[in-house]
């Protein structure tokens, strides 16, 4: 520790401590704008000069290393004199159009004018102009206002792990600009626009649309990866203007992801449902909800009535809040099913009958920082879960070591020390080949049940690297992503990933696909005992789905089965936010519920987190929010149990009223014998499918600016160059993918990121829904 | 009235850079003698703290109190660096010791690295004079095949890699951080300091960084004994120093002597003032080096001590000599272009003052300026003064204090009249290119 007194004040520090460390725990705010707490120091904007005891000179606040017995005045005549000096300079090249300016009202550098700078200037010197850049579909620039603090500079080299933005030129030519034709497409861009102090940087969709002043500031959850990041929802005349984070140290930091950013979007889509639709007679026609509750009702009692509550089932999004879920399954078990489901997008349930309680990340989140080894399998852990990657980069720069196994292997932007890329058909056994090198690193016996498997299978030279970084580590984590979640074998690959944590005395988690993937686990939003999976209810249709937040062809591990399923079927009620065109042929009820700015609603991320939320906004036009909706269709299914007033009370219900519902509930683990079906049967390539963030669920994929990015560009049908040559296709060429239940044309492109033998193509997109499953053999023809 | 020659001594003709030339002129033999003798580290160090020799790169730091401050127990790898931009307007000095005396500077920083431990070096040389550069790199190639370099140098367990590395011209890039960020392949931007090289160099490893001519003087110090080399010149000024005279001088040119010289001395050695004319007034140390008026100047010694208290520095050692023909608006002019065009761009202050600096004095020269522009001179600079990253900024202040302190009438002139209290004619001839004698 050491002692500093600043002005007047004496604490005690850090060792390590600077002097604006010390300023912020003293209480004295010292001006800056370069110094952000989560960047590298640059001390180039110089805003922070301190009077320090001894020094001939000012030094700045955020760069001074405190010593022993330090004194320091941040407001002294000297400081403030030259704090001013520097605020002079600052201001003779910005431009004076703060009433044009975007960041007016939330401007570091005009708060600061009113208390340092004077009120007429001295240079009477023609101004600097600086051309904007074209940075992408998020991020509007207006160049001429930057002041050179190189803070978004900084945030994409050292938070998104890549410099997307420089500092060209030299002097007062210097310019903030991105590579030559290039724009920033980092997945994380949108947290520039928070860092820059200034007006340079300003949201490209949010322009000029309302003044900071005129929104109120509303809390919030973002919907959609399984971080749950909070949220500052700015609205204004009931519509939502803005998104901006809420900090939260244990789960987003100060960060948002370009998705939790920008998707508010399409809250205004001409796409929203507005009105309960109902289709007789073959004819869609908008309806009172009363009626369409009634029509729902009733379909669902004639169908109970008629063919058994075993012919009804529902199928629930893990983005949906945790009341509709809690509601939506009380309602299913009411009418005597089981049939209930909301892991759309897996296909390997064979690890159920062992598992108790729900799949999670088996840690907090903000303990990856301390962390030393990370086994990731099966997993596009940058694009999938932007935040969470960012904290494993941070924690690879101090010593954190990760490792892959899996098909795929784009890059990250963080070292991958040790990766077995390998066809999903081949995971099982490269996993098992780690688990018996590192059995015999760490000389511990493989347990029995799948000792004889693992014995059987070679050690490969990636298998063996990984289990003997991981043997040399003391804190290790291994970690099931989206699509391990989503592989065949799903339950094989978590039993021996539970293996290899168990070997190492580390954890094993699930990350988990969604907001509420593990919400829904706990309110039993997957089937009870003789309940039918998803998957087992579209392999043989069932007569009526109650089908919650979900589209057919985007959000189901199958999309052509899902279709024909709800086309088959007597009775779809679709409840959802927006309207899909493909419900329209399928679905026979369309029920408007509220996307989560317009209803109140509760999420449990992927480390267990309880977290709820308010409405921010009136729910558009006849839209309600979920729960209600859900509610009145019990009491006019007759059933008991749904009087609440409030959202708040299906959530005590839901959660039990107890603090520690949740966190008893959180396991997840399975007991399975390993599996000896081939992942992927027939001749061809297998397919590896992602899920691109900003097709991931419905709200981004309507979310017009995110839609314009790099990230959501069409699906390509990526493979190395041996599997391109082996199919006789060429980068660029356009191709025939045939699965068995059909075939898409795609253009190929050749990606050594593509373990050999595969093929890559996106899930969640229109483009590829004619493939059906996400997993499996698909052949490649050259067009 | 004569130089006094260590480095330059006995260069003639135009193979004297070769290796042999050096050998032939007792190149080397310090390398050897410390090889030879077994001379430890410490006491080399000792024998460079006790010579008297200070920095010539321009901040005049005493260069064995440098090399004591590298961590001798440090694990990893060390660097040293010598510092070859001279980018300094008025300064060229380490251009000719590396054009003519190569061998001098790779003796120099081997001995460096054994004194410090340093496993690996570079010399990071101006990249506008790329023969320099290719001669270096020959230079190189020379003493590593005679074994003054590389692994086992004489036979020893001692080793020592030195590379050479070209920059692409910029002033900043003289800067001893902006010069490492440079070799590590980064954009030449000062970084803050501390940590200084010493803890947190060349990839943040411990690092020394010299000027080219402090090196060559090192073989010298070692081979005549510190206390020679410290009497050479005077009190804490040892050695000799290479003086790069320039402007209005009858044979302008690279000239070493004593320090502690008189400048008349090294004026008259330059030839005096061109065409007899008048003194003006003298830039002792380099364009950042505060302007002195001739009286003042003419009673100076060329030494670190003499020119401070004059209130100007030694610098780099360039002396740009100014006759009465020079219209010193127009002279600020110049100067203030360069700092405003070399900024990195860094900090705020001297980004932003630098070019209002410029445009200030610009506007004055053209017959513009405002009553109250000098009084902005001196605020605008006392305001980035000591408040920026690196001395650039400092640099960039001085000349304009220091004009404007000195011959302020003529900027009041300027000012008041719209036209040059020089006359137009002086200035024309003045400007004329001027054969002098020849030597
Ligand atoms: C803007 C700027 C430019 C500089 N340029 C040079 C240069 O070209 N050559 C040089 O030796 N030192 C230059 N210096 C000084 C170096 O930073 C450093 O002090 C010097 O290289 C140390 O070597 P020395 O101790 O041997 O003088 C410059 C300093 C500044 C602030
Ligand atoms: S654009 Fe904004 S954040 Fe980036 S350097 Fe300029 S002022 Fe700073
Ligand atoms: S003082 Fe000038 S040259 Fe030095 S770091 Fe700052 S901006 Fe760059
Ligand atoms: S905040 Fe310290 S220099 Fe910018």
């Amino acid at each position: 520790m050491l002692e500093i007194e600043i002005d007047g004040k004496v604490i005690q520090v850090n060792d390590g401590s600077t002097v604006m460390d010390a300023a912020t725990q003293a209480g004295s705010y010292v001006p800056h704008f370069c110094y952000h707490k989560k960047l590298s120091i640059a001390a180039n904007c110089r805003m922070c000069l301190v009077q320090v005891e001894k020094a001939p000179k000012p030094l700045p606040a955020c760069a001074t290393p405190v010593t022993n017995g330090m004194k320091v005045w941040t407001h002294s005549e000297a400081a403030v004199k030259a704090q001013k000096g520097v605020m002079e300079f600052l201001l003779i090249n910005h431009p004076l159009d703060c009433p044009i300016c975007d960041q007016g009202g939330e401007c570091q550098l005009q708060d600061l004018a009113v208390g340092y700078g004077d009120s007429s200037s001295r240079y009477q010197e023609e101004k600097r102009v600086v051309l904007n850049k074209n940075l992408g579909s998020l991020v509007a620039t207006d160049m001429t206002r930057c002041i050179n603090c190189t803070r978004c500079v900084r945030f994409t080299q050292e938070i998104a792990g890549e410099m997307e933005l420089g500092q060209a030129f030299r002097g007062e030519h210097a310019e903030i600009m991105p590579f030559v034709e290039k724009t920033v497409d980092s997945e994380l861009s949108g947290n520039i626009i928070d860092l820059c102090p200034v007006g340079a940087l300003t949201s490209k969709p949010f322009r000029f649309s309302a003044r900071t002043w005129e929104m109120s500031r509303r809390k919030s959850v973002s919907p959609h990866d399984s971080l749950g990041s909070n949220l500052i929802v700015q609205v204004k005349h009931d519509t939502v203007k803005r998104v901006l984070p809420l900090e939260n140290e244990a789960i987003n930091e100060c960060w948002l992801s370009d998705k939790d950013r920008f998707a508010y979007e399409a809250l205004g889509s001409d796409e929203r449902l507005t009105k309960p639709m109902i289709r007789q007679g073959g004819e869609w026609q908008e309806v009172d909800w009363q009626t369409a509750l009634e029509f729902v009702a009733n379909g669902l009692k004639s169908t109970v009535r008629e063919q058994g509550a075993q012919s009804v089932g529902a199928l629930l999004s893990p983005h949906a809040t945790l009341e509709e879920l809690h509601l939506a399954q009380k309602l299913m078990r009411g009418l005597g099913s089981e049939n209930i489901d909301s892991r759309l997008r897996q296909a390997d349930f064979s690890g159920d009958a062992s598992r108790s309680g729900a799949p999670w990340l088996g840690m907090p989140i903000a303990e990856v920082a301390s962390l030393n080894r990370l086994l990731v399998v099966g997993s596009f852990l940058r694009k999938d879960h932007p935040l969470l990657a960012q904290r494993v980069r941070q924690a690879a720069k101090r010593g954190l070591r990760v490792s892959y196994v899996g098909p795929n292997a784009e890059d990250w932007l963080l070292p991958v020390r040790n990766r077995a890329l390998v066809a999903p058909g081949k995971m099982l056994a490269e996993l098992a080949g780690v688990v018996k090198a590192l059995s015999l690193a760490v000389s511990k016996p493989v347990s029995g049940a799948i000792a004889d498997y693992v014995a059987a299978v070679a050690i490969s030279p990636a298998a063996q690297a990984i289990a003997d970084d991981l043997a040399a580590g003391s804190s290790a984590a291994v970690w099931l992503g989206n699509l391990a979640a989503q592989h065949p074998q799903a339950a094989s690959l978590q039993q021996l990933a539970q293996e290899i944590a168990r070997l190492v005395d580390g954890r094993v988690g699930i990350i988990g696909e969604a907001a509420n993937s593990v919400g829904a686990h706990v309110v039993g939003a997957v089937p009870g005992a003789g309940g039918r999976n998803v998957a087992d209810m579209l392999d043989k249709p069932l007569a009526a789905y109650l089908v919650l937040g979900a589209e057919a062809e985007f959000d189901f591990a199958d999309a052509v089965k899902t279709r024909t399923a709800f086309e088959q079927a007597g009775l779809v009620v679709s409840l959802g936010a927006f309207r899909s065109v493909a419900a329209l042929d399928y679905a026979d009820a369309m029920l408007p519920i509220a996307p989560f700015t317009e209803t109140a609603g509760t999420f449990v991320n992927c480390e267990g987190r309880v977290q709820s939320f308010y409405g921010v906004v009136k729910p558009l036009g006849e839209t309600r929010p979920g729960w209600k909706v859900l509610r009145v269709l019990g009491n006019l299914l007759g059933l008991d149990g749904f009087d609440f007033a409030k959202a708040d009370e299906v959530c005590v219900e839901a959660l039990g009223g107890s603090p520690e519902f949740v966190s008893e509930r959180l396991g997840g683990l399975v007991d399975v014998p390993l599996s000896s079906q081939p992942a992927a049967e027939g001749k061809g390539f297998e397919r590896v499918a992602d899920i691109p963030l900003y097709f991931a669920d419905p709200l981004v994929r309507r979310a017009p600016s995110l839609q314009k990015t790099k990230d959501a560009a069409a699906p390509l049908a990526r493979m190395n160059a041996a599997t391109a040559a082996a199919s006789g296709v060429a980068d660029g060429q356009l191709v025939r993918l045939r699965s068995a239940a059909g075939v898409v044309s795609l253009t190929a492109r050749v990606d050594e990121a593509v373990a050999d033998g595969c093929v890559r193509v996106a899930g969640a997109h229109q483009s590829t829904a004619g493939l059906g499953p996400l997993s499996g053999v698909i052949s490649v023809e050259g067009l | 009235m004569s130089t006094h020659e260590l480095i330059f001594a006995g260069l003639d003709g135009d193979r004297t850079w070769r290796l042999e030339d050096y050998v032939a002129r007792g190149g080397y033999s310090a390398l050897k003698k410390i090889i030879n003798e077994k001379i430890s580290p410490e006491d080399v160090i000792a024998e460079v703290k006790k010579s008297g020799l200070r920095g010539r790169g321009g901040a005049g730091f005493p260069t064995g109190l440098k090399w004591s401050f590298m961590p001798r127990a440090f694990p990893g790898a060390k660097y040293l660096a010598c510092n070859s931009d001279e980018g300094e307007p008025g300064t060229f000095k380490d251009r000719d010791i590396l054009r003519y005396n190569p061998h001098s500077v790779i003796e120099g920083m081997t001995i460096a690295a054994y004194a410090m431990g340093c496993e690996r070096g570079y010399n990071y040389i101006h990249g506008e004079i790329f023969d320099v550069y290719q001669r270096f790199e020959e230079a190189l190639a020379e003493a590593r095949a005679a074994g003054f370099l590389g692994q086992n140098i004489l036979g020893t367990d001692f080793g020592f890699e030195l590379f050479a590395h070209h920059g692409y011209g910029a002033y900043i890039c003289g800067e001893e951080t902006a010069l490492l960020e440079s070799i590590e392949g980064k954009k030449g931007q000062p970084r803050f300091k501390p940590p200084f090289p010493a803890s947190y160099g060349i990839y943040g490893k411990p690092t020394t960084i010299n000027n080219t001519e402090t090196f060559a003087s090192v073989p010298f110090i070692i081979n005549d004994g510190g206390e020679h080399f410290l009497n050479l010149g005077k009190p804490n000024n040892g050695g000799t120093k290479i003086f790069s005279v320039s402007g209005h001088v009858g044979r302008p040119g690279n000239y070493e002597v004593r320090l502690g010289t008189p400048f008349s001395e090294l004026l008259a050695l330059a030839g005096g003032v061109r065409g007899g004319r008048r003194l003006k007034a003298v830039i002792p140390g380099g364009s950042s080096a505060p302007v002195l008026p001739a009286d003042i100047m003419m009673d100076c010694t060329m030494d670190y001590d003499s020119i401070s208290k004059a209130g100007s520095m030694l610098g780099s050692g360039a002396v740009i000599v100014m006759d009465e023909s020079t219209c010193m608006v127009k002279a600020l002019e110049r100067l203030s272009y360069f700092y405003f065009e070399e900024s990195c761009g860094q900090c705020t202050p001297c980004r932003e003052g630098t070019g209002w600096l410029y445009r200030v004095v610009h506007r004055i020269e053209h017959g513009k300026g405002r009553p109250e522009d000098l009084d902005l001179l001196n605020s605008v600079t006392a305001n980035i003064m000591g408040r920026t990253i690196c001395a650039l900024g400092d640099a960039a202040s001085m000349p304009v204090q220091s004009f404007v302190k000195h011959f302020g009438s003529e900027f009041e002139y300027h000012i008041e009249h719209k036209q040059c209290l020089v006359p137009a004619d002086v200035q024309n001839e003045g400007s004329k290119i001027y054969v002098g004698p020849t030597c």
